[in-house]
């Protein structure tokens, strides 16, 4: 072997060499670019305004004052109401969502005509737009002339100010975040219900398990991880619901959630605060304390959804 | 595969990137192109085409949004310095919050604003003035007050449907919640006497001599007893059974005028414009507009406002100037029925003697102007606009039935304190 052949080879193998070395870095660099640039910062900078005395149209009169935002919003009585909002909805949204999603998607895991069809179906909501499903489901929920209160009438009940209760209100809102999210999680859920082996539910069905059986011993502890990420999905979605609310109750009171604030969830005392009164450091506080309590909610469902037995 | 694919995505991002980016401040041809933001019904349709004919190097888009939409974007627009429109329209309600900041506006008075103040009726041009003298808006129009009500209805409650009779019926508010009660009588389920009590409030708001501040911004509407006596007044009227209860401006009071839910309603000079949007051709005629008890006042109006960051920032203060002018704002008064901002105008013969054929030929024009003279204006404080809101959700929680109306009085007190 010449010199010259031994230099071309060890360059051949350095570059391998770094190639395999930092090659990978490259490949995932794009997402930690954009992530930096749309994910971590925007968070950073947040906590950095929760800071600030800082209204929104004037940057240049923003001071520090500490912990002093975080000080008044643990005092803060609306915001306390707002965080009772957010837990009363994510509870109305989040578990009836994660059960209709496991029973639908038990329905089209059997063998029905034009399953396909219903497959697609089921998704449709979801690609909806949040604007058009929430003011047609605010006309459905109309005081005077919604089609709800025109159901409940024939069947004798008298007609209900959706809007004006607060148990009354969050149900509403529950069903448009219901309706909208369900097929979603139904179609993570079938997705791994196909990849079940039949042999066990032919084993249970020798052994005279029930269809019922079956379901709640088999298919559901095989489903756990994706209970589990469907619970989290889910959660944090919930915990930050915004637009129901806000289009819920469409006009120049929107942001206040209700005449006495019964349905203004965290988010949307975040947009109050912040686009209305334009106390940006005292919103981007209100940013940070919802995005450490939607932690501890969505740790909870994790708790919860894994204890879930796969024996 | 993969990587032609990742090197189309890139390009693609790359390209919508670098689009959003430049904008596109001259439209082709070298036109200037402007835009315009509104919320409701300005009017503008025909004056922007008006304009565009006779200034060929400019091309106008305007857009509109609802009322609450409009301002929330504009402050989210103002904050990062981009995205708001060459000229943005605010309301009375919130152009004291923007005119804290007047940095973010271009300064009128440094455009030709002085030449042209006295067009305006003081109070007006004074109501979009920074603290240092800064002036951030021209006026477009005010909000002086009338009573609509439906021919109709009142006629079939053997009321008189003449907009005098009726005048002379209620000089005061106390006159004109009797003759709801008397009317209530006879109306047929589901029409009331008014829309809902915090359009009723805001006009007796409009008329105090004091409104929800004094004049060294302090918020003084706990102790104000003109206002406290006008929320007893409507509270009790709510109580009577009087109001349809919806909120003014949102998708159901819309509805209310559809269906024809309500008989009088509150009227500020646009709020025929919305009138005529909601009711629709259909109800052309039944509607007609009569004198407020309680005397002159105001509810909102607007201005224009030119902010900073735009790109054509002369041209757009020329035409904001144009559609601020008094022809304009004549013609913006015979059209949509906006009260024009500009004193002279209320002695114009073509604006005193202008009937409106949709509200059963009403003598808007001096039935206006008239308000107008009498108009007391009235202290707008730095968050006017969210007080009305809170005083808003306040009577609306009386007419829910959640709280009685010393509770929600005192609610809404401790509220705006804070």
């Amino acid at each position: 072997m010449t010199l010259i052949d031994r230099r071309v080879v060890d360059r051949a193998a350095r570059r391998h060499r770094w190639d395999t070395r930092f090659a990978p870095y490259g490949y995932v660099a794009p997402y930690f670019l954009i992530f930096g640039v749309f994910g971590l910062f925007p968070l950073l900078y947040t906590i950095w305004v929760s800071l600030q005395e800082r209204n929104l149209l004037d940057e240049n009169a923003a001071h520090l004052v500490w912990l002093d935002n975080y000080t008044l919003l643990l005092a803060d009585p609306y915001f306390w109401n707002a965080m009772g909002n957010t837990m009363s909805l994510w509870l109305l949204t989040t578990v009836p969502q994660i059960l209709f999603a496991l029973g639908i998607a038990a329905l089209l895991n059997r063998k029905v005509r034009t399953r396909t069809l219903f497959r697609m179906g089921v998704i449709l909501p979801n690609i909806t737009s949040v604007a058009a499903v929430t003011i047609i489901f605010a006309q459905l929920f109309g005081r005077d002339f919604g089609l709800v209160n025109w159901v409940l009438e024939l069947f004798g009940a008298g007609q209900i100010d959706w809007q004006a209760g607060t148990a009354t209100s969050h149900v509403a809102i529950a069903v448009m975040v219901v309706w909208r999210w369900t097929g979603y999680h139904a179609l993570i859920f079938l997705a791994s219900m196909q990849a079940i082996s039949p042999s066990l539910y032919e084993a249970a069905t020798l052994d005279g398990a029930s269809g019922w059986q079956q379901f709640w011993r088999i298919t559901v502890p095989l489903l756990r991880p994706q209970i589990i990420f469907t619970t989290i999905i889910a959660t944090t979605g919930n915990m930050r619901l915004l637009a129901e609310p806000l289009l819920f109750n469409p006009g120049a009171a929107a942001a206040t959630g209700g005449s006495d604030r019964q349905f203004q969830t965290a988010a949307l005392y975040l947009y109050e605060q912040g686009f209305t009164k334009y106390d940006f450091g005292y919103s981007s506080a209100i940013a940070v304390v919802l995005a450490i309590a939607t932690i501890i909610v969505a740790g909870l469902g994790y708790l919860v959804t894994k204890r879930i037995q796969t024996e | 595969m993969r990587p032609k694919a990742l090197a189309l995505g890139c390009a693609a991002l790359a390209t919508a990137v670098v689009l959003s980016g430049c904008g596109s401040d001259t439209a082709g041809g070298g036109k200037t192109k402007l835009t315009i933001g509104l919320f409701g019904n300005f009017g503008y349709a025909e004056l922007l085409k008006e304009y565009a004919s006779t200034h060929p190097d400019v091309e106008i888009t305007d857009r509109t949004a609802s009322y609450s939409d409009h301002h929330k974007n504009l402050a989210a627009h103002l904050a990062t310095n981009s995205g708001a429109a060459d000229i943005e329209a605010v309301d009375t309600g919130y152009v004291n919050q923007f005119k804290a900041t007047p940095d973010k506006f271009v300064d009128l008075n440094t455009k030709g604003g002085t030449e042209l103040k006295d067009r305006w009726l003081p109070w007006k041009w004074e109501g979009s003035l920074s603290k240092d003298g800064k002036q951030i808006g021209y006026g477009t129009d005010v909000g002086g007050l009338a009573i609509c009500y439906r021919r109709d209805l009142l006629q079939n409650a053997g009321l008189p449907a003449d907009r005098d009779q009726l005048a002379a019926l209620w000089p005061t508010w106390q006159e004109f919640m009797a003759a709801g009660k008397k009317f209530q009588e006879k109306a047929p389920e589901g029409v009331k006497w008014f829309d809902g009590g915090p359009s009723v409030l805001n006009a007796i708001v409009g008329q105090a001599s004091v409104g929800y501040y004094d004049k060294s911004d302090k918020i003084v509407v706990g102790e104000n007893k003109e206002i406290k006596a006008g929320w007893d007044l409507v509270v009790d009227g709510v109580q009577a059974g009087l109001s349809s209860k919806l909120l003014y401006s949102t998708p159901v009071w819309n509805t209310g005028f559809k269906q024809g839910q309500f008989a009088t309603v509150t009227c500020p000079a646009w709020q025929m414009a919305k009138i005529k949007d909601q009711a629709g051709p259909e109800a052309a005629g039944k509607w007609d507009v009569t004198s407020v008890p309680g005397g002159g006042g105001n509810w909102g109006g607007s201005y224009l406002t030119v902010p900073k960051a735009g790109k054509n920032v002369d041209k757009a203060v020329e035409l904001a100037a144009w559609l601020t002018a008094p022809e304009q704002q004549a013609k913006v008064f015979k059209s949509s029925g906006l009260l024009p901002s500009i004193p002279k105008l209320y002695d114009d013969p073509s604006i005193v003697d202008y009937k409106n054929p949709y509200f059963n030929d009403a003598p808007i024009g001096k039935l206006f102007t008239d308000a107008a003279k009498k108009l007391n204006p009235q202290y707008q404080g730095p968050k006017a606009g969210d007080i009305q809101t809170a005083i808003g959700n306040a009577m609306q929680r009386v007419e829910q039935g959640k709280q009685n109306g010393e509770d929600s009085w005192r609610q809404f007190v401790g509220d705006v304190q804070k």
